[in-house]
């Protein structure tokens, strides 16, 4: 079906584009929550009134994630060359993109599962206290499982950038789909392909943000569901 | 069993000490009441006693352990495992079953699954929920939140219940069943129970013993029959007025006045406490002293299975023999006292009667 719209060459090249941005998305997200997910545990109980507060530190954290997130994509992929450079040997393809990927992603994740944590109720930890609780425990046992949907939720939101981050990354020798859309649909005016492009983008971003939900939903016991026993 | 010694947290200097020197005494067994009114600082107090808050001063002990002085790590962690607790909303975990909630605290100090699986089905049943094992809070009513609440507060065989308006989000009748299900424990267990709240009824429907607390500070203490019967602060009056009938109401207090006149007779209270309840006091002034007595105001009541009345009675005809009236009742054991004088046949009252 896809041959009959586009020549053969063109499919394989779409596939590839496919996976290389499957590759910067899922490398990126993968690294992005290991660095992220402990940030965003560390904002919230290094905070005010927390049970590990430590103010200088929290200040610390807070002010490196928003001024990453204050600086534009365009902008930090090409102030952080040199450390793209040191860590994947290269400023160009698949692997070199990884870098400012993550880089970018990883305080939006960051924010995202410090406010899913900070939902959860202040009595809860208080009850794991008095349960004579260790901090670790506090973060393992209450306050990440109850902050799963919302983690979830985040973890989703953080997908769907790294989709369209990965896109922008791929224009300057990533690869992948945004990359694929400029150089043929764009550059030699092949509409047909930034047609295919753009609807292969839409169906990953919607298959995501489904599967986010569906994941969400599941792991929320908040709401009440209507089971089949009663 | 609870020790708390010149207690004192000051949490703003300015706004001035939220416990100001505290002290009071919990034996083993007991369930001892403490109630004060919003802000009177209980919750304070019993967030001192494990430790949740740091108290500027005084000192504290709880089932052996010195509290104020444990260092914070491991053995804080080890005294607070012998003082369970529950919460007014229960504080639960969504995430976590009834089965689940129960288990958090013998995950935390470490039993063995195997032995979490077996501990489970034996605290669900001390609670009465066992067939709610794989229910989420969610799906639970208030009183069976709170029961989790309670299985999950003994899962670890604690020494204290800590219990911080366990029943005041919930309905009179679930109150009463939560209320009675402690009391179950505390007989069954021997458990020592601290209960904070701003009802007296909690207080008469389980504790032996309460505290009130007024602006940070203990006003009075005792067992709870004797402050029930004899109230010294009048913030303990208040709090009882809806129980027992220390404060007269509004219309027949309006009738009193406080020194006597030609026309007036005086008004006395009789506290009945045990067995002299049964006394046939009215009876007797009527044979005894010819006087018909008549009843403005009265109640029974029983607090700590004990039985205590108040009656509020005019005295007409009593004339110079109200010292020998006064002494006849306190030879059968009861406590009279005059609280003033009132117009003798309301007349108004048969007026309105009548019409
Ligand atoms: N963490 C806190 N920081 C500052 N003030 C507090 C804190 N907790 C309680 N207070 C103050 O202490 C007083 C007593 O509060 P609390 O112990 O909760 O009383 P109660 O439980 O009797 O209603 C209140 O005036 C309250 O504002
Ligand atoms: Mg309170």
């Amino acid at each position: 079906m896809l041959s009959d719209l586009l020549p053969p060459a063109l499919v394989a090249l779409l596939l590839d584009s496919i996976l290389q941005t499957a590759t910067m998305v899922g490398v990126a997200a993968l690294l992005s929550t290991l660095v992220g997910l402990p940030l965003g545990v560390l904002l919230v109980v290094t905070g005010k009134g927390q049970f590990l507060e430590r103010p200088a530190l929290n200040r610390v954290i807070g002010t490196i994630v928003n001024l990453i997130r204050s600086t534009p994509f365009i902008i930090l992929m090409v102030a952080i060359i040199p450390l793209t450079r040191l860590l994947a040997g290269t400023t160009v393809g698949t692997a070199a993109a990884i870098v400012p990927l993550t880089i970018a992603i990883t305080p939006l994740y960051a924010r995202l599962t410090e406010a899913a944590m900070r939902e959860v109720d202040q009595s809860l930890i208080e009850a794991a206290q008095a349960m004579g609780a260790t901090p670790l425990q506090i973060i393992w046992k209450v306050l990440l499982p109850e902050a799963l949907p919302g983690i979830l939720a985040g973890q989703t939101v953080t997908l769907v950038s790294l989709v369209g981050y990965s896109a922008m990354a791929g224009t300057v020798g990533g690869g992948g789909l945004g990359d694929l859309g400029i150089r043929f649909g764009y550059q030699r005016f092949m509409p047909e392909v930034m047609v295919a492009v753009v609807i292969v983008l839409v169906v990953i971003v919607q298959s995501i943000q489904m599967a986010g939900d569906w994941a969400a939903r599941t792991v929320n016991h908040r709401v009440a569901r209507s089971r089949d026993r009663t | 069993m609870v020790r708390v010694e010149d207690l004192t947290m000051v949490y703003d200097e300015k706004a001035g000490p939220v416990l100001d020197k505290v002290s009071l005494s919990v034996s083993e067994g007991d369930i001892h009441g403490i109630i004060g009114r919003s802000g009177a600082g209980k919750s304070t107090l019993v967030r001192c006693l494990n430790r949740l808050v740091v108290p500027t001063s005084g000192r504290i002990e709880v089932s052996g352990h010195d509290i104020t002085t444990l260092s914070p790590g491991a053995t804080l962690r080890s005294a607070r495992r012998d003082i369970g607790m529950i919460f007014q909303h229960f504080s639960l975990m969504s995430s976590r079953t009834a089965a689940g909630n129960i288990a958090l605290p013998l995950e935390i100090a470490g039993v063995p699954k195997e032995e979490i699986r077996k501990r489970i089905p034996v605290l669900l049943d001390l609670v009465g929920l066992s067939n709610k094992a794989d229910a989420y809070p969610v799906e639970l009513s208030g009183g069976q939140k709170q029961r989790v609440g309670i299985a999950r507060a003994l899962a670890l065989d604690p020494k204290v219940l800590l219990s911080d308006e366990a029943t005041s989000a919930l309905d009179p009748e679930t109150t009463e069943q939560i209320l009675s299900l402690l009391k179950d424990i505390n007989r069954r267990l021997g458990l020592t129970i601290i209960l904070i709240t701003h009802e007296m009824d909690v207080v008469r429907a389980i504790a032996s013993h309460v505290t009130v607390l007024e602006h940070g500070r203990v006003v009075e203490s005792g067992p709870t029959f004797d402050v029930f019967a004899f109230p010294k602060s009048p913030v303990a009056r208040s709090f009882l007025s809806s129980i027992v009938a220390h404060e007269l109401p509004p219309q027949v207090a309006a009738r009193l006045q406080p020194e006597p006149s030609g026309e007036t007779a005086p008004v006395i209270r009789i506290i009945f406490t045990g067995d002299a309840a049964e006394e046939p006091v009215i009876a007797d002034l009527a044979v005894k002293f010819g006087i018909r007595a008549s009843i403005l105001h009265g109640r029974i009541d029983y607090i700590d299975e004990r039985p205590l009345g108040i009656l509020t009675l005019l005295l007409p005809e009593v004339g110079d023999r109200l010292p020998a009236v006064l002494a006849h009742l306190s030879s059968l054991g009861l406590h009279g006292e005059v609280i003033g004088h009132a117009v003798r046949s309301s007349a108004a009252g048969t007026r309105r009667a009548a019409s």
